[in-house]
């Protein structure tokens, strides 16, 4: 038995932070002014873009994967823009991954976020703007970093989900080694070609991550609690 | 009252179990206390003067400043009021320093001598030793007290204050009301203060707004409103008269400083009062008694002759409120019926008043 990675796990390991990585970010810029707007309106419009937001988490992947394909497809309406903005086809490419795993991974990152916002109340924003602070000033200067705890979860959380993602991978990134092939896929690439050892050391190290992840977010989690009435 | 120097708060906010309906004319200096029972839309009409509620009909005008007018459809936004607003409960901002807390308005606010106006609230509220303490890490009373500072800083042409004492306990309370009272006669700008305590009324009231149902029940000078006994501003066991006076006298040997008020003087125990000191006092109908001649041998050091102006039925069938006229000052006594009967009180009786005691407020 080999025990060693061959290239295509360190392909595969690299792809997948890149692509968790990303996500990430990506997340964060989109998740919070939605959080921000989720937690401060009253507009009609507030409960269905909720819902909409929230839908990733209880759809299966495979549904989520299937309406991506077919939308980032030659003919999909996502498929005809990118083509005609000279991008191409995004299914299986790395972009068509990260926009997946986006999608997939958006309610991970607006909950924790909108909690912060929500449990802040409306009386910090109160008090800046009566100590002559302009909404977005007293947006970033108040609100933003009296989220951070939020934030921080949100972002454990949308790059461990990212890193945790199979369904919606496999079905529009189709696993191509050193291209959309991230752990996950590769894990089961392993097990269908009966290649236990290599699935079990990337199992194996999916399961430390996870464990690591975890452990990281219960112990940001203590202090906050103490500082939060 | 010259209206273009005062305040001008016109209200009218309608909600489905609620409305406020205010018109107002306050002076443009001293301590204006907003006084109610809770729902009266004390914090309602302060919020509408902030800008953090916008009424539907409203003029709020700020000596020269307009902040809204919706005939004219005028809205400033509450970060562009030159106003300093003191919440009921803490509300530093948790995530920075008590330093970083006072900077906030300040850098916002832009306003010449800005380090002086910090520099003065400091020392006025005695935080110079928190500025690196943590929010989280202060006293209820030591929080209040930087909130007033933060306001203070920015050196507001408005400072509201929402019951600024109510999330604290009595000896909190008593610590914090020493500073308030140092603040109103240190600072020049206008204060509307919310209090549902009859204490606070008396403490710092300069001017007074009785508000009962989203409604003025009574406004104007505080001793004019806290003496009148046609629908009481404070009624039960709270009410009573405030009077201004000066220290005349001060008797060593006793232990007493005499203070003459409008009408009389009356005998204090001496509390470090200085001769000439400007005092008030807090005289409560429940402590004074009715005789219709001179009293010879009572431990009542304090006889006022006056003339009875009214008499009127009190909270209990059992009791009546006496008005008293004495020379420019008015007192009020708590009396039973019964005696009111036996001694033939009537609009007009000459009587003397004898109180029992007397709260000083320096």
């Amino acid at each position: 038995m080999n025990f060693s990675l061959n290239k295509d796990a360190w392909d595969a390991i690299g792809l997948t932070l890149e692509l968790a990585a990303c996500a990430t970010l990506i997340l964060l810029i989109v998740a919070t002014p939605l959080a921000w707007w989720l937690s401060q309106t009253r507009s009609k419009w507030r409960a269905p873009i909720a819902a909409l937001a929230t839908l990733p988490l209880v759809l299966p992947p495979s549904v989520l994967g299937f309406y991506l394909l077919v939308a980032m497809g030659p003919h999909g309406p996502l498929g005809q823009l990118t083509q005609a903005l000279g991008w191409g086809v995004l299914s299986f490419t790395f972009s068509g991954l990260l926009l997946g795993s986006v999608i997939f991974s958006l309610p991970f990152a607006v909950q924790p976020i909108q909690n912060a916002f929500e449990s802040m109340g409306v009386r910090p924003m109160e008090v800046a703007s009566t100590l002559r602070a302009s909404p977005v000033d007293a947006f970033f200067s108040v609100a933003l970093p009296m989220a951070r705890p939020g934030l921080l979860t949100a972002a454990i959380l949308s790059f461990s989900h990212t890193v945790g993602e199979f369904g919606v991978v496999l079905m529009i990134g189709g696993n191509i080694p050193g291209k959309t092939g991230v752990v996950s896929t590769q894990i089961y690439g392993h097990v269908e070609a009966m290649e236990y050892a290599q699935a079990h050391w990337l199992a194996g190290g999916m399961l430390v991550f996870s464990f690591a992840v975890l452990l990281a977010l219960s112990m940001l989690r203590k202090p906050v609690e103490r500082v939060l009435p | 009252m010259n209206s273009a120097d005062g305040l001008r708060i016109r209200v009218h906010l309608a909600r489905s179990d609620f409305e406020l309906h205010v018109d107002l004319d306050l002076p443009a200096n001293g301590v204006t206390v907003l006084y109610g029972a809770s729902g009266s839309g004390k914090t309602t009409l302060m919020r509408c003067v902030a800008g953090l509620e916008r009424p539907a009909k409203g003029l709020i005008r700020v000596g020269q400043d307009l902040w809204q007018d919706d005939t004219q459809r005028i809205f400033v936004p509450t970060w562009q009021r030159n106003l300093g607003y003191v919440f009921q409960e803490a509300s530093l901002f948790e995530h920075l320093n008590v330093q970083k807390n006072l900077a906030y308005g300040i850098k916002r606010s832009q306003k010449q001598g800005a380090a002086e106006a910090l520099a003065g609230a400091i020392e006025l509220l005695g935080i110079g030793h928190l500025m690196h303490r943590q929010p989280a890490s202060l006293s209820g009373g030591e929080r209040q007290r930087v909130s007033i500072a933060r306001a203070l800083a920015t050196q507001p042409g408005l400072l509201l204050l929402d019951e600024p004492l109510a999330a604290l306990d009595l000896a909190r309370r008593h610590e914090i009301l020493p500073w308030l009272e140092k603040m109103r006669d240190a600072l020049r700008v206008p204060m509307l203060y919310i209090t549902h305590s009859a204490d606070e009324v008396a403490r710092l009231a300069d001017h007074l707004v009785v508000l009962e149902n989203g409604s003025v029940k009574a406004c104007g000078d505080a001793q004019d409103v806290l003496a009148r006994v046609e629908s009481p501003a404070i009624a039960g066991e709270d009410a009573g008269v405030l009077l201004r006076g000066t220290v005349a006298l001060c008797d060593a040997h006793w232990h007493l400083s005499q203070v003459e008020f409008p009408g009389g003087f009356i005998w204090v125990p001496d509390k470090g009062l200085a001769l000439g000191q400007q005092v008030r006092l807090r005289v409560l109908a429940r402590d004074i008694s009715i005789s219709t001649d001179e009293p010879q041998n009572t431990s009542i050091q304090n006889h006022l002759q006056g003339c009875i102006e009214a008499i009127v039925e009190d909270a209990h069938p059992s009791q009546a409120l006496v008005q008293i006229r004495c020379g420019e000052s008015i007192l009020l006594a708590r009396v039973t019926h019964r005696a009111i009967a036996v001694l033939n009180l009537k609009t007009g009786s000459t009587v003397w008043a004898l109180v029992k005691s007397v709260a000083v407020i320096a």
